[in-house]
């Protein structure tokens, strides 16, 4: 990948990063760490990959993004509102009882949500819809949607898995992102959704397998994605929950927490020194 | 009698499908293979190229029919109604009701007249589950001129619909002239003495009931609740004001369906009266033939008088 755009990506994830935590601390809810492990992806998303008009969000050719995994709202908001979707002030509303920005995503109340979501393994399908819709009115736009790796116990997501391949919806591309916990503990203790990419190549998908946090391996992926026909593609997105601030890192209490003032301090103390320094 | 015509309100669906896809190249068709059992399968013929089956995964069907709706397309879901409203409840609830997409649940095998299958697919409770999703009409039509004018309807309405079909043939009570309109009962015939309000097959019953209880001097009148949520609580609470009584006639439980909207409506609109439920008493089905299980159930004109009679004496 280009380092003059690598290095943007890099300072608008961090951009979006701080937003997930402002944000979170402000609702004094929420979801950090599985927010801060697909922001990279998403960032990626919106600014390299997909075709969106943030003046025209409800543009009918435009591609669609389906959040399975909703309760990563806050990073979608931090991504929605960088790509000028609505006021990066909006932020610090989340979670509010008068806020566009709703504890999971939702088409009534934020422009460029494409599906409400939060209740999980829901997601996939309403992409594999949406996939399915393209498909059917000739048109060219792309699909994609992020699942939890704790979310794919949900066996909907099979349902969903088992469809897209068998109508052969090469316009979507699923992301599992692969940080490994769950709010109960490591998903392998729960209940084992491993192995990942077994599974989906057995439902007929393309896997590809990556680091969730580098760049260049995630402009192949989608850049390989959007080559292979026939097919869906999965992208299993081996992550860090918690990517970016040291304390929320690999963490399983970070699922669903926000952070106290101390806590906020700290983060934002991180954050802005990798900011800087991405800038310098 | 002989030349009643007898139709279930699942072929009527079926048939309005595709004559909806002849002139709306919108409309898309998606089951959780039953098309032959829902009569999507008519669809399907004709239109193939709009046509998609999802397997036995009702759930992820939902879910897809959503993502349609999102890009424009008017879809219609089938499966029977136990799957569509119970099995799928949370899929109905999250993915199509919260975002108000347009989505329409045509769901066939309601209630008792399931016959044979049993309790397993005699869904009972589909109307009081649908009815709790904010923004979300329920329409029960009574005879296969209804079912067909509610699916045209139903496809003009901007939004979701979950509408219920049966099993079982059943006779036609309207003629062609019948207009339908979402949300709207009608008075089909006055009386005095007691109001039935029935809906599905059980709008056939009311009327036999009225003749019945004519016969005894005692003046029914019979409205046709076809629209379930929004509930045309105008026309109902009119009636109820003017005869005193109100009976309820549902192939449904009496928890949270026809019954409890009707009683809701009549409680809250200033002039309570008596209202008696008849439905499925809080009850699973069983197997037998469609015909006889309705009698065992009390779903039947003979039942409706004798619950009419109950409701004019606690006036």
């Amino acid at each position: 990948m280009d380092a003059v755009i690598k290095k943007q990506l890099k300072i608008k994830a961090c951009t979006a990063r701080i937003g997930i935590v402002e944000s979170v601390y402000n609702a004094k809810s929420g979801h950090p760490g599985g927010s801060l492990s697909c922001v990279d992806i998403l960032t990626y998303l919106y600014f390299c990959h997909m075709n969106v008009d943030p003046q025209n969000p409800k543009w009918e050719d435009r591609d669609r993004f389906v959040l399975s995994k909703g309760h990563a709202a806050p990073a979608l908001y931090a991504v929605l509102a960088l790509k000028g979707f609505f006021p990066a002030e909006k932020l610090v509303t989340l979670r509010k009882s008068d806020s566009m920005l709703q504890g999971h995503p939702s088409i009534k109340y934020t422009p460029g949500v494409d599906m409400s979501t939060g209740s999980l393994g829901q997601g996939i399908s309403a992409a594999c819809g949406m996939a399915l819709g393209a498909k059917l009115g000739g048109k060219n736009y792309r699909v994609y949607t992020i699942l939890g790796d704790g979310e794919i116990q949900e066996g909907q997501v099979w349902e969903a898995a088992m469809y897209a391949s068998a109508k052969g919806l090469d316009n979507l591309v699923a992301v599992v992102d692969y940080n490994g916990l769950q709010i109960d503990g490591t998903c392998a203790e729960v209940n084992s959704p491993y192995p990942i990419a077994e599974k989906f190549k057995a439902f007929g998908w393309n896997v590809i397998e990556i680091c969730a946090h580098s760049f260049d391996e995630i402009d192949a992926a989608f850049r390989a994605a959007a080559e292979f026909k026939g097919k869906p593609s999965v992208i299993i997105a081996e992550s860090v929950k918690g990517k970016g601030v040291s304390y929320m890192e690999n963490q399983v209490g970070w699922h669903g927490k926000a952070p106290n003032a101390e806590e906020y301090a700290q983060a934002r103390q991180e954050l802005d020194a990798q900011l800087a320094a991405l800038k310098a | 009698m002989a030349d009643v015509i007898k139709t279930a309100t699942r072929d009527a669906y079926g048939k309005a499908l595709v004559e909806l896809g002849a002139t709306n190249d919108k409309v898309v068709v998606l089951d959780a293979d039953l098309a032959a059992a829902t009569k999507t399968g008519m669809f399907k013929k004709a239109y193939p190229d709009r046509f998609f089956d999802s397997g036995i995964a009702e759930s992820n069907m939902m879910g897809v029919a959503a993502g349609l709706a999102t890009a424009g397309y008017t879809v219609f879901a089938s499966t029977f109604a136990m799957f569509a409203a119970g099995r799928a409840y949370e899929q109905v609830r999250n993915s199509i009701g919260y975002p108000h997409l347009n989505v329409k649940i045509g769901a066939t095998h309601a209630g008792i007249s399931v016959g044979e299958d049993g309790a397993s697919h005699q869904c009972c409770e589909d109307i009081a589950l649908m009815r709790v999703i904010p923004g979300m009409v329920v329409i029960n039509p009574a005879d296969d001129i209804e079912a067909r004018a509610a699916v045209l309807a139903a496809a003009a309405y901007d939004g979701p619909v979950y509408m219920r079909f049966g099993r079982l043939a059943v006779p036609r009570v309207f003629d062609e002239s019948y207009q339908f309109e979402i949300g709207k009962a009608v008075v089909l015939r006055p009386g005095t003495d007691v109001t039935i309000c029935a809906t599905g097959l059980m709008v056939k019953e009311a009327l036999e009931a009225q003749e019945m209880l004519a016969a005894e001097g005692i003046s029914a009148e019979i409205v046709n609740v076809a629209t379930i949520k929004p509930l045309d609580n105008e026309t109902i609470l009119a009636s109820a004001a003017k005869t005193g009584a109100v009976v309820t006639a549902e192939e449904h439980s009496i928890i949270g369906g026809l019954g409890s909207a009707v009683a809701e409506a009549v409680c809250e609109g200033g002039k309570p009266v008596p209202v008696v439920r008849l439905g499925v008493n809080d009850t699973f089905g069983k197997s037998g033939p469609a015909v006889e299980l309705l009698h065992i159930f009390g779903l039947d004109a003979q039942t409706i008088v004798a619950k009419a009679k109950q409701a004019i004496a606690l006036k």
